[in-house]
């Protein structure tokens, strides 16, 4: 088992080098956090994981703050100011000296081809973790029922999300889950 | 809200490192520290899933610090970096508009009170976590959310579909299964497919 100064340093490491791998985007990494924290540290079961997600999407601001809810479950609220320090420090230091020196090659080649090969990647990753949310989120017909039902009516219609959301925690209140 | 203080002169000298773009420049917005930390603690605060749209409002329509254009190509090279786009946003603007000090009163704005928010959450979460109603609502909560990043997954792909070349959809698929199938590391499936997605974007060119 970790101490408490060894956990802390493994949320800092893990958290530092996944940030460096969320490519367009917090949500790319949820599937590397949902394997790491569940599957490899058992730190949250997968129940505990979903709810994360789901108080996540529920606080405003930036749905990253899902990793300050994972640090505060596995060490308190010092866990919790680790885990965001690490989750936010190196893209953050990174965007700091890249916006620098961005005037330089916004005209480049390069960019445009790197720009572009991301897209595809992008898109893999925000399917891998809509599809291991719905797997963490509950089994239940219900469960699959609101998940299709808020697919399909997002992609047709403008909906906000705290909508998408009210009226899905009302069914799942509705304890048909 | 106070406006952006219109300056009618030509604005300091010092703070210009770009020539002017055209004769008739637009005076340089220059908010200060406690308007960034400000107006980046309110687009946290105000988005809900997600921030880009508030962003945009903030910055473009209400305070005007940037015109669309600025606002485009500002966000595409955020999405371009790593981790949170809307991070690296307040990061390169609190940069451009006030330096290294800028950057950090922008991040701590945006960060700062989600973060204590959460934090709250949490402690409520660690107590309460177990009762019956309230998982229930969550599980109804994080399935929608499941649903909402599959539309935007739907709608993002339409372009790569209709593009016509088989790399694009290849690669996506690729991603998803290695990572929300087969579940392997993170950081060893981008080592790969990156590359390869790169190399393929190259020969198109």
């Amino acid at each position: 088992m970790n101490s408490g100064h060894g956990i802390l340093l493994t949320l800092a490491g893990f958290f530092g080098v996944l940030s460096l791998f969320a490519i367009g985007g917090g949500n790319s990494a949820v599937p590397e956090m949902h394997r790491f924290a569940v599957d490899v540290e058992h730190w949250l079961s997968n129940q505990q994981f979903a709810d994360s997600f789901a108080l996540a999407q529920l606080t405003p601001g930036p749905n990253i703050i899902i990793v300050t809810l994972i640090g505060y479950h596995v060490a308190g609220v010092i866990g919790a100011l680790v885990t965001t320090l690490a989750m936010c420090g190196p893209p953050a230091v990174l965007a700091f000296f890249v916006g620098g020196a961005a005037e330089r090659f916004k005209g480049a080649a390069w960019h445009g081809v790197v720009s572009r090969a991301l897209v595809p990647v992008t898109i893999g990753l925000t399917a891998a973790s809509a599809i291991v949310v719905a797997g963490t989120a509950g089994y239940g017909w219900m469960a699959a029922a609101i998940t299709l039902g808020t697919a399909l009516t997002a992609y047709f219609l403008p909906v906000h999300p705290l909508w998408a959301f009210a009226v899905a925690a009302l069914l799942g209140l509705s304890g048909l889950m | 809200m106070n406006s952006p203080s219109p300056i009618p002169s030509a604005t300091e000298p010092e703070a210009s490192p770009c020539q002017a773009t055209s004769a008739a420049a637009p005076q340089q917005p220059r908010p200060s520290l406690a308007e960034l930390f400000v107006a980046f603690a309110t687009i946290s605060l105000s988005g809900f899933g997600g921030v880009l749209a508030w962003s945009r409002r903030m910055m473009v329509e209400e305070r005007q610090w940037l015109t669309p254009e600025q606002f485009n190509e500002t966000y595409a090279l955020c999405a371009f970096l790593p981790g949170g786009n809307i991070l690296n946003f307040s990061v390169i603007l609190g940069l451009r508009f006030r330096g290294a000090l800028g950057a950090i009163a922008a991040a701590a704005g945006l960060m700062g009170p989600p973060l204590l928010l959460v934090l709250c959450v949490g402690a409520i979460y660690a107590h309460y976590g177990d009762v019956p109603a309230l998982r229930h609502m969550l599980t109804g909560v994080a399935s929608a959310a499941a649903g909402l990043m599959m539309a935007t997954v739907a709608k993002m792909a339409r372009p790569l579909f209709r593009s016509g070349t088989v790399t694009g959809p290849v690669i996506a698929f690729a991603t998803f299964a290695s990572i929300g199938i087969a579940h392997w590391p993170l950081p060893l499936v981008l080592a790969v497919i990156v590359p390869v997605s790169i190399a393929a974007a190259w020969v198109r060119l």
